[in-house]
């Protein structure tokens, strides 16, 4: 209870750090418009049902590459390749939908088979020959990205079309990205279940509660299982997860495999909602490296990468707000900077637990202490949101 | 000026769950020996961290010469000469020896390293006080006696004059030590107070001058070593008599558990091999020692035994079944039990709490998980039992993190989980390192109700006086081979020393000995 009161107070602090330095930046670069357009960029997300909708959308691969990322952690291995995890599960869920004309669910399952198959290399790397997961996480990310690029230019069909692209399906000249679901087979949509309707958005789909019951999933496997207990113990210590019969090796493996997936999936469900197309890229997809800073804003906890992915969608939504009186890149710095120093929740743990250890010597004086502090953040978020309504 | 160079009056220190100093005073006489005894858990190692400014203390002041200090952090405590040996040494691994004695005070000319000077102030004090090192040599490569002499050479670079040392002797053989008692000698006849914390009666009573005592965070009182002895100490630090023989019954033997044939250990320092063409039974009811000097194939010999690591040749039979290549988790499921030489490499996972500790090697056990879910109520049942059973101090109990609980409580969790296990063969090697004379007793009552219920034990100990009391039969090992076998009852410490250290050899001739391997 102690210990996990730290670790949200923690993140929240971070998190308040993060959005004065964003307040200040705003101020440098435009002193006028900051206060206002600052307020405007908290509340945006929560401001009419569709940039909610769109908060959640975001936020839905955000948690699965946030989960990729920290249930690797929790087995004590870097999972950087997140980013190639995804891109190849997207592309995977896209060629299902496409090329195969497969239903969502298959889609989604052939995602999640991918994105483990580009964490079953690093993993057995790793396990095998000691290779540092975070050398050949880096190159496959790479891999996979040139790989999907490549594929996704030279599928041809026996007609010698390439049916990935939308030439393929309706008259475009597009040629650098894949073709829309909504033609191409819009029974690889993930389902919306009315809840477009109910949002008044197109980006509303199950994707979010898809995302939520994954994590809960893996909250229960970390904390509940064997499975988890034996992950935890070679994440902690291998030498003593080896001397108690715990195939370590094994479990390396196993752990990069489940981060996979949970990435591969989380390229499914953003490519299968049916608003974005795969574009060929040239820089390896955001995304997976936002679930590093997702996981760090969680302290590696699957229920708190659930909020931490939401804050972070709800910024870059917000951060759209900004738009035209700040550049564009602005607003990629400041979104930066707000995500980069929430990424310090770890160290503000550090810092707050040897604070609260060296003031307080009674053990049941400390939850009394430390929960006034919570509800005294939340309303700090709310004022703010009132200044603009 | 005062007579104590260092006084520490009523120290108070809390923390959650437990009072770990309650009204403490420690005062240190110039030029003296000073030892500090307690159990394991007794407080020491936190009067110690007041006393460098790592806590901060509840009541109580700190004085040096006669004025009252206040030491925020272990730079203060540096400034006032106050210097420490740590029990896990404090040293970096990939830096030389004089590299890691300047480190935090090289001395520099406008921010370029001044070594040469570096270089001869720590040669004339290593001539000075015997201190042999070889200034170039990577701590990585160096042995552990020579890893101590370096962090005391590190005090004496700082020209401390408050020397402590924590349990300096755990990790030393038995000629380091004298070695050791020998320097601190010196130390204090050039003025130098030493504060020595140890558990082991024996070198109290050979090198320190009085000896204050805590238990259970608590002040007991400060003796002179003249006026007291062993026994009285260990009654005034355990709150009891304590026995230091151990009551065996009539031995029972039974069957052959364990029959290890020509078993080979290649080295992975060097080129030969680490335990070579050892053979011997261990049978039901008996308890064998493996002794030896530490480094002399024991370690190898264990991993292998136990599944840690692979062997070249030669064969290892438990309970008739051959295990020479089996996992670690199927000698486990044969009833094989290990007490790990090194707790926090192998024994245990130092993040995890302790009731998570106390199930590591059963958690898969239908007892513990259904469906490969983990039964929380029983775990937190089963580990309840052990910590009342075993006497396991820790502040928060079955959800204390090990990392924050004190060495001797952390492997008696190991033992308490390795001897509930009930095994056949229980292998323990160094069971007792780091513990006090009480739970010393302990342990070695648990070996022997082991053996008593017709159990196979396996100790491996480096302890002399372990040594001699605890088995039934001693092996000697030597340079990766046994070299004799023993009765403890018909041998002598001299006897087995002389085996230990390589000049007899029960089955070929010593002298001959470089003939007969070309």
């Amino acid at each position: 209870m102690k210990k996990g009161l730290i670790s949200i107070l923690s993140s929240v602090i971070s998190i308040l750090i993060g959005l004065l330095f964003g307040l200040i930046l705003l101020l440098i670069v435009n002193p006028a418009q900051a206060f206002p357009k600052f307020g405007e960029m908290l509340t945006a997300g929560f401001s009419s049902a569709p940039k909610l909708a769109k908060v959640l959308y975001q936020a839905a691969p955000l948690i699965m590459t946030g989960l990729a990322v920290a249930f690797a952690f929790k087995t004590g291995l870097f999972n950087i390749v997140a980013s190639g995890q995804y891109t190849v599960g997207a592309f995977t869920a896209l060629a299902c939908a496409i090329i195969f004309q497969m239903p969502w669910w298959v889609c989604l399952i052939a995602s999640m088979i991918a994105g483990a198959v580009w964490g079953f290399f690093p993993g057995l790397f790793k396990s095998l020959f000691n290779v540092n997961e975070v050398i050949t996480s880096i190159m496959f990310n790479w891999i996979g990205m040139m790989a999907v690029n490549l594929l996704c230019m030279n599928l041809k069909n026996a007609a010698g079309l390439n049916v990935m692209l939308p030439t393929a399906w309706v008259s475009s000249p597009i040629k650098d990205r894949t073709a829309a679901l909504s033609y191409a087979n819009p029974n690889a949509m993930i389902p919306k279940m009315g809840l477009d309707k109910l949002f008044n958005s197109n980006f509303m789909n199950i994707s979010i509660f898809i995302a939520i019951v994954v994590a809960v999933i893996m909250w229960v496997i970390l904390n509940r299982t064997t499975f988890g207990y034996e992950l935890k113990a070679c994440g902690f210590n291998k030498n003593a997860s080896i001397y108690a019969g715990i195939n370590a090796k094994r479990n390396i493996v196993l752990s990069m495999v489940i981060a996979g997936a949970l990435a591969g999936l989380g390229g499914g469900i953003y490519y299968l909602a049916g608003t974005a197309e795969y574009t060929i890229q040239k820089l390896l997809l955001p995304m997976g490296f936002n679930g590093i800073s997702v996981a760090l804003l969680a302290t590696s906890n699957p229920i708190g990468t659930i909020f931490s992915a939401l804050f972070i969608s709800y910024i870059q939504v917000g951060g759209e707000s900004l738009q035209p009186v700040f550049a564009k890149e602005m607003i990629d710095i400041i979104i930066a900077v707000i995500i980069y120093l929430s990424a310090f929740a770890l160290l503000t743990k550090t810092i707050l637990s040897k604070y609260i250890r060296l003031d307080k010597s009674n053990v049941n004086a400390e939850p009394a202490s430390a929960a006034p502090v919570k509800p005294d953040v939340k309303p700090t978020l709310k004022e703010s949101e009132g200044e603009k309504a | 000026m005062s007579e104590y160079v260092i006084e520490m009056l009523n120290i108070t220190k809390e923390f959650p769950g437990i009072k770990a100093n309650d009204n403490i005073t420690l005062q240190l006489k110039h030029g003296e020996v000073h030892a500090l005894l307690g159990e394991n858990g007794a407080g020491k190692s936190t009067l110690m961290s007041v006393l460098f400014g790592l806590y901060q203390p509840e009541a109580g002041v700190i004085k040096k010469d006669g004025k009252e200090v206040k030491i925020n952090n272990p730079n203060d405590a540096n400034a006032l000469h106050i210097g420490m040996v740590h029990q896990h040494f404090k040293l970096v691994e990939i830096f030389t020896v004089l590299d890691n004695i300047i480190l935090g005070a090289e001395p520099n000319k406008m921010g370029f390293l001044k070594k040469a000077e570096a270089r001869k102030k720590v040669l004339e004090l290593s001539e000075k006080y015997g201190l042999q090192v070889d200034p170039d040599a990577k701590i990585e490569d160096i042995s552990v006696g020579m890893q101590q002499r370096v962090e005391i050479l590190k005090m004496l670079y700082r020209d401390n004059e408050i020397l402590i040392f924590d349990e300096p002797t755990a990790v030393l053989t038995p000629q380091e030590i004298d070695e050791l008692m020998e320097i601190m000698r010196n130390f204090t006849k050039e003025g130098k107070s030493i504060l020595f914390i140890t558990h082991k009666l024996n070198e109290i009573m050979a090198v320190a001058d009085r000896c204050t005592v805590l238990r259970k965070g608590k002040y007991m009182g400060t003796v002179d070593i003249k006026n007291t002895t062993k026994e009285e100490l260990s009654r005034m630090m355990v709150g009891r008599d304590v026995k230091f023989e151990v009551d065996k019954e009539p031995q029972k033997l039974g069957d052959v558990v364990l029959d290890v044939q020509h078993v080979t250990v290649p080295s992975k320092l060097h080129s030969n091999n680490a335990v070579k063409d050892v053979s011997f039974q261990v049978r039901a009811g008996e308890i064998v020692c493996l002794a030896g000097i530490e480094g002399n194939g024991q370690t190898q010999f264990v991993y292998a035994l136990t599944g840690l690591d692979k062997m070249s040749h030669g064969k290892i039979t438990m309970l008739g079944h051959d295990i020479t290549r089996a996992k670690i988790r199927e000698r486990s499921k044969l009833g094989m039990s290990h007490i790990p030489e090194d707790r926090h490499k192998h024994g245990l996972v130092l993040d995890f709490t302790l009731e998570q500790n106390l199930v590591l090697q059963r958690y898969w056990q239908p007892e513990f998980q259904k469906y490969g879910f983990i039964k929380n109520a029983e775990v937190r049942k089963y580990a309840e039992r052990l910590i009342r059973e075993n006497d396991i101090r820790s502040g928060q109990g079955p959800i204390t993190t090990v990392r924050s609980m004190s060495g001797g409580n952390q492997q008696k969790a190991i033992v308490a989980r390795e001897i509930d296990k009930n095994p056949e063969l229980l292998v323990a090697v160094q069971p007792t390192r780091g513990l006090d004379v009480g739970a010393i007793e302990g342990v070695h009552k648990q070996l022997v109700a082991q053996r008593d219920a017709g159990k196979a034990v396996l100790l491996v100990s480096l302890e002399l006086e372990e040594v001699m009391s605890v088995p039934d039969r001693i092996l000697v090992m030597y340079e990766g081979e046994i070299v004799g076998e023993f009765d403890p009852k018909k041998t002598t410490v001299q006897e087995l020393g002389l085996y230990m250290a390589g000049a007899k050899n029960m089955y070929r001739d010593v002298e001959k000995k470089g003939g007969a391997e070309a």
